[in-house]
């Protein structure tokens, strides 16, 4: 608009009246007053803040003038541009916030939409209780010990007390295998039970021997609601010097403390096995109702039949002719052994109905049981 | 065995305020596993009267044959009048003695007694039946009738002993005793620290050379072989009701007086018992094992052809008895003539045929000798189980003089007196112990004197001091061991009153890397979506022929069962895949269809050269080469991994498409297995088995410079999947897991990580169609050289008009990236055209113009 023109007086160059700067700063406030939206903003900013808006030409202008007007209108022009820049930030961060609070709440989703893409899969719980038995007495410091399934008799049977005529060799209870040619005699079974890892621990491992042999195991069961001929066994070993039964007894209910609570205990009832002497029949004390059930009939436990106790398995002191067929001299060593079945344990800790729901695969049985149990 | 509260009382002095479930506590405390305490006539309420049947009506008319009577139950009914009843049953006539339930009893069940109109009739109570009072099987399957001489109107509840208690406990293998009142007896005396009236403590005559001969000539067989005769038994003489009633208790059923009292004794001594009729019996009874060939039809009716090891009892026939097992029908004692009554209610007596003398044999056999009999012939007695399990040897005279009594008494018999009695003699078993044995197996402090009194108390006699030499009493043949006498005398202190310590166990090494290796796969596969399903490893051998192997697959070699539960799956998995494809059939068929289902497990392989595990000593340490040997014998048993999939791998949704499970899922659920084994797997196109031989890949690993398959994985044949009944694209994937482990590294070793820039270069190549992902990128990685970070195929594109005929694009993001410097274009450059001109080179890609 204006050239430069050194002769000029301030006070008559137009665009620098203060009049004139004060209408151009309320023409851009009350033009970012009026913007609706950010475009709409931005429109104004152009206008009032951009190279060829009225304040920045009058800007232009005060190089015109003679040093003495100079900084007289570089102020008044300063203070109108500053205040119409923070006119603007405040109306820019006005408008931000409510388009946040509007467009943010429109592109909203429901959380609650289920996202099944993937099924999780899982573990079975049968391996899961397993291993969370086995953890326990890792960290005792046992080891874990395995074996084969087909098994040689004298693991089996013989190494463990179990003579010729025996009745637990009858094919009441155990799955013989074929011989070669298909002969009947084959010196070789399906295990009745891990027993023989314990034989093969003694045999293989340096004394003292403390492991745990977790494995599957088969007897000549039908399946039912409460057998299977195939089921899962953990049982523990330890032989050292000066072991005694109340080293078992503690053993024991260190176990079920780990599994079911600190103030459980647990029972020896006097039993007989060929593989320990003394032997003993274990309890555990009814985790659900602990005892209470026994002589109440109006709060019948379930679980334990209101016996007030859970039998869990058989254990007892190493019968020294157990260690003397592994070459242990049993004067020197004593050691004591439990074995349980790890399917009733799942049916009375997590109240399971029917053994067949652990041995069909319905992955609608094992998927609430998830990684760890 | 089954005890009533009542005849263990016989013997023992038990506080009359002690019920049945304090018994079984103190027994179970005191190791017999008493199961459960039975309460008979714990609901029975009388009035419950002995009465005469004066008159019977027969009513006509009705569907079955109804009976009105009239009968005498004297001042029980308050009146003295005839009380008339309506009868269904038939067994009985007028005069005979009955039992009465009157209005107002109540019998077991809930049955309450009332007047009644029936059958046009007023019914004023019910003349009961064996069952209808709940006392077990009497034989007659009708109404009971008393002996005649009974006192009518007599409470019945006491004279048939209807309330009582019994124990019924699981006796184990090495309790032989206890299978006897006398036996339980015992340890309820020592359980309540009272004295014991032994009922085997009797006069017996001494014997002499003229009672009925015996001649064993098999003494390791039969021991001992007490015979005794008694003559002129009454043929009209029945059991007396107590003894009828004790029978019943204890699960027998009364059958004629010689039988039921050679029961009873058998019952209270634990000595079973077998009594001949003499008039059968011919000369000399003998005891030898059978000859081969030799036959016995035994009481049961059954013939059965002996074995040379069968142990016989004999007279100058041949076999009339299984020794300890079963006697021979051919000199069985005649059911005594008990009024038997015909179907047309008339009472038939047969005095011509019955016993009136017999032979009562009271012996000892070999344990193993008769658990095998017994086994051999499928054929377990009480007798049978009795010696399986130990009888006392020195009990047998007093058995068989308590037989004798008994017949005396109760049949009129005169007791012959002659007395035979054959015994190889034996010393006593002695044990010897230090003193402090029981201590040092326990835990506990219990002392000398604690040890010898528990020890006396069950009968052994104890001399010594710190030293003690233990004679075990006769009806113990099971303490054998220093530990079998720590067991009695921890027992008797209690189980309960051990304490509970923990040993310390040296530190141990935690889980093997198999071990953790098992686990990680596990939770690999069930990360990635698989369920674990675990199953039988029993199969049948038609599954090869539905999988489609070969005829001389090596997995078709089985290991077989000789006694499968069923017969058409005799045979050990040789592969995860046919139990694992039934789980899944089986998830199908109850409405799942989307699945991923694994397993881990062994299978088993038969060796090359079968064998035969041969038994081992076991009073020493086997050798190794023993060992080896035994191991030698067992069939190989790896680990393997396997994983199935069909339906969706992932499901359709509000996110979008779903997708179907395909090959490329089974081949990287083996990859993920692969990977956490610490190996990486050779993948390329095989055709095998059960899989589409167009999508099927063989997995491989190098051991030791060797290339090794590991299993395969792919799309399944649609042959096999229509014969196994599954959807179409099921996909599948077997690995052999201990193969893998062998290769797998322990240990990852750390990558050095450059934080310089990455430079990134994606080429497309075309190559043949049939030239494999794999080869393409394996000279790419070789020939990119040690800039290259990785590289991804990201894009597989087919087209004929761009590419020509049987081509396909191979799209790759390579990266590449130096430890030491920022690479610039041109070193990417010459690194990216190394690569393409190798795997030019090698596949004969050229890049996508």
């Amino acid at each position: 608009m204006s050239a430069p023109n050194k002769s000029y007086d301030p006070v008559e160059v137009e665009a620098l009246k203060p009049e004139e700067i004060e209408r151009m700063r309320d023409e851009a406030l009350a033009a970012f007053a009026a913007a609706d939206s950010l475009d709409a903003l931005q429109e104004a900013k152009v206008a009032h803040t951009g190279g060829t808006s009225p304040l920045a030409l009058a800007n232009r202008e005060i190089g015109a003038l003679p040093p003495h007007a100079k900084a007289e209108a570089g102020k008044r022009v300063g203070q109108a541009r500053g205040a119409v820049n923070k006119a603007l930030a405040a109306r820019q961060a006005e408008l931000e916030a409510e388009r946040d609070a509007r467009v943010l709440i429109e592109e909203d989703v429901d959380v609650t939409l289920p996202y099944d893409r993937v099924p999780a899969g899982a573990r079975h719980p049968l391996t899961t209780l397993s291993e969370r038995i086995e953890d326990v007495f890792v960290a005792m410091g046992y080891e874990v010990a395995e074996g084969p399934e087909v098994e040689a008799e004298w693991f089996n049977f013989d190494a463990l007390n179990i003579g010729p005529d025996h009745p637990a060799r009858g094919e009441a209870d155990t799955f013989f295998v074929a011989g070669p040619d298909g002969g009947t005699e084959s010196g070789t079974v399906l295990r009745t039970h891990t027993s023989p890892v314990q034989i093969r621990s003694l045999l293989e491992r340096d004394l003292p021997v403390y492991v745990i042999c977790p494995g599957r195991v088969y007897r000549t069961d039908e399946l039912d609601a409460t057998h299977t001929p195939v089921f899962r066994q953990v049982e523990l070993l330890a032989v050292d010097e000066g072991l005694t039964m109340a080293d078992l007894k503690g053993t024991l209910d260190h176990m079920v403390q780990s599994l079911f609570g600190a103030d459980m205990k647990t029972r020896l009832r006097p039993n007989f096995f060929p593989f320990t002497e003394p032997s003993a029949e274990m309890d555990m004390v009814c985790y659900v109702c602990r005892g209470e059930s026994v002589g109440n009939p109006d709060r019948p436990c379930r679980t334990c039949s209101s016996e007030g106790w859970i039998e869990l398995g058989g254990c007892g002191m190493v019968n020294p002719r157990v260690l003397t067929a592994c070459g242990v001299d049993p004067e020197k060593y004593s050691g004591f052994a439990f074995g349980f079945g790890i399917e009733r344990m799942l049916m009375f800790r997590h109240n399971v109905d029917d053994m067949r729901d652990m041995v069909e695969g319905d992955v609608r049985f094992t998927r609430p049981f998830g990684m760890e149990i | 065995m089954r005890v009533p509260l009542s005849w263990l009382r016989e013997y023992v002095d038990l506080p009359a305020t002690e019920t049945g479930r304090d018994v079984q506590a103190k027994l179970i405390s005191a190791g017999l596993e008493v199961e459960t305490v039975e309460h008979l006539g714990a609901d029975l309420k009388g009035p419950l009267v002995v009465g005469q049947v004066l008159t019977i009506e027969e009513l006509e008319g009705f569907k079955k044959p109804i009976r009105f009577c009239t009968v005498d139950v004297a001042q029980a009914n308050g009146t003295g009048e005839p009380q008339e009843i309506i009868c269904g049953a038939r067994n009985f006539q007028e005069g005979d003695k009955v039992v009465v339930a009157l209005p107002g009893a109540v019998l077991p069940g809930d049955f309450q007694i009332a007047e009644r109109k029936t059958y046009g009739r007023m019914s004023r109570g019910m003349i009961c039946s064996s069952d209808e009072l709940g006392m077990g099987d009497d034989g007659s399957k009708g109404i009971i009738v008393l002996p005649p001489e009974t006192e009518v109107g007599k409470d019945a509840v006491e004279l048939l002993e209807l309330v009582d208690e019994v124990l019924d406990i699981a006796v184990t293998a090495n309790r032989g005793d206890c299978l006897s009142i006398r036996g339980v007896a015992r340890e309820a005396a020592i359980a309540y620290g009272l004295p014991l009236r032994d009922p085997a403590l009797l006069d017996v005559p001494a014997p002499n050379a003229f009672g009925y001969p015996v001649q064993i000539t098999d003494p390791s067989g039969c021991d001992r072989f007490t015979a005794r005769t008694v003559t002129g038994l009454s043929p009209e003489a029945r059991s007396p009701i107590w003894l009828q009633r004790r029978l019943q208790k204890v699960g027998m059923r009364p059958i004629s007086l010689a039988v039921d009292v050679t029961n009873y004794v058998m019952m209270e001594l634990g000595q079973p018992l077998h009594a001949y009729d003499r008039k059968l019996v011919q000369g000399t009874i003998g005891v030898r094992r059978a000859q081969e060939g030799e036959k016995i039809v035994t009481l049961d009716g059954v013939e059965r052809k002996l074995h040379a090891e069968d142990l016989v009892i004999t007279d100058e026939r041949g076999p009339i008895g299984l020794a300890g097992v079963m006697g021979g029908a051919n000199t069985e004692i005649a059911d005594a003539p008990r009024s038997r009554t015909d179907a047309t209610g008339e009472t038939a007596v047969d005095l011509e045929n019955a016993t009136t003398d017999v032979v009562i044999e009271a012996a000892h056999f070999d344990q193993v000798s008769i658990a095998r009999t017994a086994r051999r012939h499928k054929l377990s007695s009480e007798a049978s189980r009795r010696f399986e399990r130990g009888v006392d040897p020195a009990a047998a005279a007093a058995a068989a003089q308590r037989t004798v009594d008994l017949l005396v008494l109760l049949a009129g018999g005169t007791a012959e007196a002659g007395v035979t009695e054959v015994v190889a003699s034996s010393a006593p078993t002695t044990v010897t112990i230090p003193a402090d044995h029981p201590d040092k197996v326990a835990g506990v402090t219990y002392g000398r004197e604690t040890v010898v009194r528990r020890l006396q108390e069950i009968g052994c006699d104890v001399r010594g001091q710190d030293e003690l030499t233990v004679t075990v009493p006769s009806w113990r043949p099971d303490l054998t061991d220093p530990n079998d006498l720590a067991e009695e005398v921890i027992r008797l202190e209690g189980y309960e009153n051990l304490p509970s310590t923990l040993p310390k166990p040296p530190a141990g090494r935690g889980l093997t890397h198999r071990q953790r290796l098992h686990r990680r796969v596990g939770r690999a596969l069930a990360g990635a979506g698989c369920v674990e399903a675990p199953n039988y490893p029993f199969i049948s051998e038609q599954v090869f022929d539905q999988l489609g192997l070969e005829a001389d697959d090596p997995a078709r070699r089985v290991v077989k069962l000789t006694n499968p539960l069923n017969d058409e799956e005799p045979a050990l998995r040789t592969s995860l895949l046919p139990g694992l494809l039934g789980a899944l059939r089986r998830n199908i068929g109850r409405g799942s269809h989307d699945l991923a289902l694994f397993e881990t497990g062994l299978v088993f392989h038969p060796r090359e050269e079968q064998r035969t595990a041969a038994p081992l000593p076991v009073d020493r340490r086997p050798t190794d080469a023993e060992i080896a040997e035994l191991d030698a014998a067992l069939p190989e048993q790896p680990r393997h991994v396997a994983a199935v999939f069909a339906g969706a791998r992932e499901q359709a949704g509000w996110w979008g498409a779903g997708r179907p499970a395909d090959w490329a899922d089974a081949v990287q659920a083996a990859r993920t297995v692969a990977a956490e084994a610490g190996t990486e797997l050779v993948v390329r196109k095989a055709q095998y088995g059960p899989w589409h031989p167009g999508r099927c890949a063989e997995l491989a690993v190098t051991v030791d410079g060797q290339d090794r398959v590991v299993g395969h994985a792919g799309e399944l044949h649609p042959r096999v999947l229509k014969a196994l009944g599954l959807p179409a694209r099921t996909c599948a994937m077997e690995l052999n897991l201990d193969a893998l482990e062998q290769v797998g590294e322990d240990t990852p070793q750390a990558p050095r990580i450059s934080t310089f820039p990455v430079a990134t270069q994606d080429v497309a190549l075309v190559v043949d169609k049939p030239v494999p992902a794999a080869e393409v990128e394996a000279a790419l990685r070789e020939g990119a050289g040690e800039l290259l970070e990785s590289i991804r195929l990201f894009d597989v594109y087919e087209n004929a008009e761009q590419l020509g005929e049987g081509r396909k694009s191979l799209a790759y993001a390579l990266r590449f990236r130096a430890a030491d410097r920022t690479l610039t274009v041109d070193e990417a450059s010459a690194a990216r055209d190394a690569a393409v001109a190798l795997a030019g080179e090698r596949t004969g890609a050229v890049l996508r113009s």
